[in-house]
């Protein structure tokens, strides 16, 4: 089985929703739409409060080249423009519009049934004005990884069907239903880099999108459907190209650096979308789920739904809530209301209850190394974690600290229960020049 | 009126991710490593009766008390309750002989664990394995009744006065041929030390129930093979080579495996996670280190048993080893 070194396997929890089908969301009366969805730069608003708009406008313009434009996702007219909790945690600009139920689409939306017939640049083009960026959570601008440099030579494309965080099965669901259409998507992503050979990893806890995938596979040249060990973060970009190729991303490099790029299952299915049928990104597919929801489910959301919506669409809160986490358990971030809206970038929303985030005080390391063994980047966490303790930053840094990319593996597996991630978010934040 | 607890009932939790966490926590392992020290204890009390309960009895609550008075004079928070002041004192009781004065095991505690653990920072940043101090400490103060040795009597109450010397003892004074005469032939003699029929320290004698013990601790994962193999590996081939009277290739090897403090110092001390390294590649080194320093006391050294000195030699050596052995960070092996 496909493997990289290191990882966790904590209980996976899909049962919750892995069987359910994706079923449509209500059409939310409000939306709050954040001009930064994206890693970027945020985008300017281009629309004014009391302006009428339609579904799929352009309401947000990109700001210079790492940066991705917004689109309306309902019709209606904008109410408010300014800032409103964000999934990250702070408040950000964002477009409010109030929905006129009429949910009409703006005129510019055409299809191209011939789309394969288009040019590279072309394509490229429509990505980016669709507003698409990495569904898997990290949300970086896909045309900018489909524009790699000269230089680098790109010579894969790799699916992440790995769905690696537990309770999410959102790319499971998209598999299961719309395996064409993640073809299709890769497909174009291929022409677009101009490569021939295209992989799409799925976790073996997935059996029956690794059957369906397969099936449509072995009619495809050049694209190859490969099981995955189930382990955290197997989604990781760099264990990925690992696990599949072998092939090691360079510390401080990107995916490119080895000829390869990475696109989430979902990713593939907006750019099918937007070459094939000309829509933007203005919905995706998320997963409601915990032991803190009633009716744990797979949704198709408009972005900017609130999660109260959805919250209240999945029977409300059970079990006396604690935490309501955007994205998964491992990586997600707690929220601090559930008036916030669903981005691009949410994958799921996962709400435990407070039984299950009891907090405990931490202990000093006592070195017992499960944290050695669980770094998927072969760092030392816990040799990490106390030099930021003692604010010897600088050396922490020479111990590759900036090769973390923040998984939480130290931290689960600790049995002192340190805020690994904290201390890491800790160093960097120290050792980056803005803090000075 | 809402008191501020109810208030913040309702409030949700914010943190930074991970939000689930394995079931790990150093009390469970501490307490689970005490647990799989029990069937020791119990043939302790089997073989030595019931002054083997009275001397990890004393042990154990010096070492609990020892913990308390040093954490409330340093104003730290009390931590007894996590089992590692617990486990220190079963460990340091479980190598003692059952007739030691009562009044030295609390005096190998207050070294353990007010000098060796906390006085260097508490559980965590403690250089040497406290249990193994506190004995050191014992073994030069009192070398007579550390090294007075009862045979065992398989019966529960009875303390009967026939001393003898260990089998490593027999082996140095006396040579090989004077141990299998005393406990009849060669085979008699290895079922007598695997079943732990041997004088010895209290918990040290039965390598049977010791691996059940450690079994258990595989099974949960809390020790794997780097330290305790790569330490009883270099023992066995060390002894064979060197071991002998006759020239190279000589030696016993399952004699030297089953007696002594081997089993119980590579399982369950040598493992102690705060004072070995935690790099796979730097333990197995240090399991070679600390098998061969056991040799060398036990062939060349004054005294017959070199387990322990050999762990708190190697525990020095368990950061440098780290350092030595450091992880190689992913993506930084320049590949052709």
């Amino acid at each position: 089985m496909l493997n990289f070194r290191g990882g966790i396997h904590p209980p996976e929890n899909k049962w919750f929703t892995e069987e359910k089908p994706i079923v449509d969301a209500k059409l939310p009366k409000k939306v709050v739409i954040p001009l930064s969805q994206h890693t970027g730069t945020p985008c300017k608003a281009i629309v004014t409060i009391g302006q009428d708009v339609k579904k799929g406008q352009r309401i947000g313009e990109p700001n210079g080249y790492v940066s991705s434009p917004v689109h309306s996702s309902i019709s209606g007219k904008v109410i408010s423009i300014g800032n409103f909790p964000h999934p990250s945690g702070k408040d950000s600009p964002s477009v409010v519009i109030e929905g006129d139920d009429r949910d009409e689409w703006s005129e510019g939306i055409k299809e191209r049934p011939d789309y394969l017939s288009l040019g590279n640049d072309e394509l490229r083009k429509i990505v980016m004005e669709a507003g698409i960026v990495g569904l898997g959570g990290a949300a970086f601008p896909t045309h900018i990884k489909l524009s790699p440099p000269k230089e680098k030579k790109i010579e894969t494309v790799i699916l992440n069907g790995a769905e690696c965080e537990p309770y999410l099965t959102s790319d499971h669901r998209i598999m299961v239903e719309r395996p064409n259409d993640v073809f299709e998507g890769l497909k174009i992503i291929m022409k677009i880099l101009d490569v021939t050979k295209g992989y799409i990893g799925i976790e073996d806890n997935k059996p029956d999108a690794i059957e369906t995938m397969k099936e449509i596979a072995s009619s495809e040249p050049g694209i190859e459907v490969v099981a995955l060990k189930v382990k955290y973060p197997q989604g990781a970009e760099k264990q990925l190209i690992k696990a599949i190729l072998d092939g090691e991303v360079p510390s401080g490099g990107l995916p490119m650096d080895v000829g390869v790029v990475v696109q989430n299952v979902g990713t593939a299915v907006a750019v099918y979308d937007a070459c094939r049928y000309g829509k933007p990104l203005i919905e995706r597919i998320i997963t409601v789920t915990g032991r803190g929801v009633n009716e744990p489910k797979n949704l198709r959301v408009r972005i900017g739904t609130p999660f109260s919506d959805l919250l209240a669409e999945c029977g409300g809160f059970r079990n006396d809530p604690g935490k309501v986490i955007a994205g998964g358990p491992m990586m997600g971030i707690a929220q601090t209301t559930t008036e916030i809206p669903v981005i691009k970038g949410t994958s799921g929303i996962v709400v435990l209850t407070r039984k299950e985030t009891e907090q405990v005080e931490y202990c000093p390391c006592f070195r017992c190394g499960r944290c050695i063994d669980a770094c998927p980047m072969g760092l030392q966490p816990s040799i990490l974690s106390i030099l930021i303790e003692r604010g010897r930053y600088q050396e922490a840094k020479e111990n590759n600290l900036f090769d973390c990319f923040e998984c939480g593996s130290c931290a689960y597996v600790c049995p002192a229960k340190r805020p690994m991630v904290q201390f890491m978010k800790l160093g960097k934040l120290f050792l980056s020049p803005k803090k000075g | 009126m809402e008191t501020k607890a109810e208030k913040r009932e309702k409030q949700l939790l914010v943190s930074i991710g991970p939000h689930i966490g394995s079931e790990e926590s150093i009390p469970r392992i501490m307490w689970a490593v005490s647990i799989s020290l029990l069937p020791a204890f119990i043939i302790s009390v089997y073989y030595f009766g019931l002054r083997a309960i009275a001397v990890v009895g004393v042990s154990v609550l010096s070492c609990v008390i020892f913990e308390t008075i040093t954490q409330k004079m340093l104003k730290k928070k009390v931590t007894i309750s996590d089992g590692s002041a617990f486990l220190t004192g079963l460990l340091l009781g479980l190598n003692l002989p059952s007739s030691i004065p009562l009044y030295q095991p609390v005096i190998g505690s207050l070294v353990g664990i007010v000098i060796t653990k906390h006085l260097f920072g508490g559980l965590g940043y403690n250089i040497f394995n406290p249990a193994l101090i506190g004995r050191t400490f014992m073994l030069i103060t009192w070398p007579r009744p550390m090294t007075t040795w009862y045979k065992p009597v398989a019966g529960i109450t009875t303390m009967d006065a026939i001393t003898t010397a260990t089998p490593l003892g027999i082996l140095k004074e006396d040579g090989i041929g004077k141990l299998i005469e005393t406990f009849g032939d060669k085979m008699n003699l290895y079922i007598n030390l695997f079943l732990g029929n041997r004088a010895g320290s209290l918990g040290e004698t039965s390598v049977i129930v010791l691996l059940i013990g450690a079994a258990f601790l595989f099974y949960r994962g809390y020790i794997t093979w780097h330290i305790p193999f790569s330490f009883v590996g270099t023992v066995m081939a060390l002894t064979w080579i060197f071991g002998g009277k006759g020239g190279l290739f000589a030696g016993d090897p399952i004699l030297h495996l089953l007696s002594g403090g081997l089993i119980l110092g590579a399982f369950f001390m040598a493992t102690d996670y705060v004072t070995a390294p935690a790099i796979r590649k730097a333990q197995i080194v240090f399991g070679i280190g600390v098998g061969a320093l056991t040799v060398l006391i036990r062939l060349k050294g004054g005294y017959p048993e070199g387990v322990m000195f050999g762990i708190l030699l190697m525990n020095c050596f368990s950061p440098l080893l780290d350092r030595a052995f450091k992880a190689i960070p992913f993506g930084t092996i320049k590949r052709k």
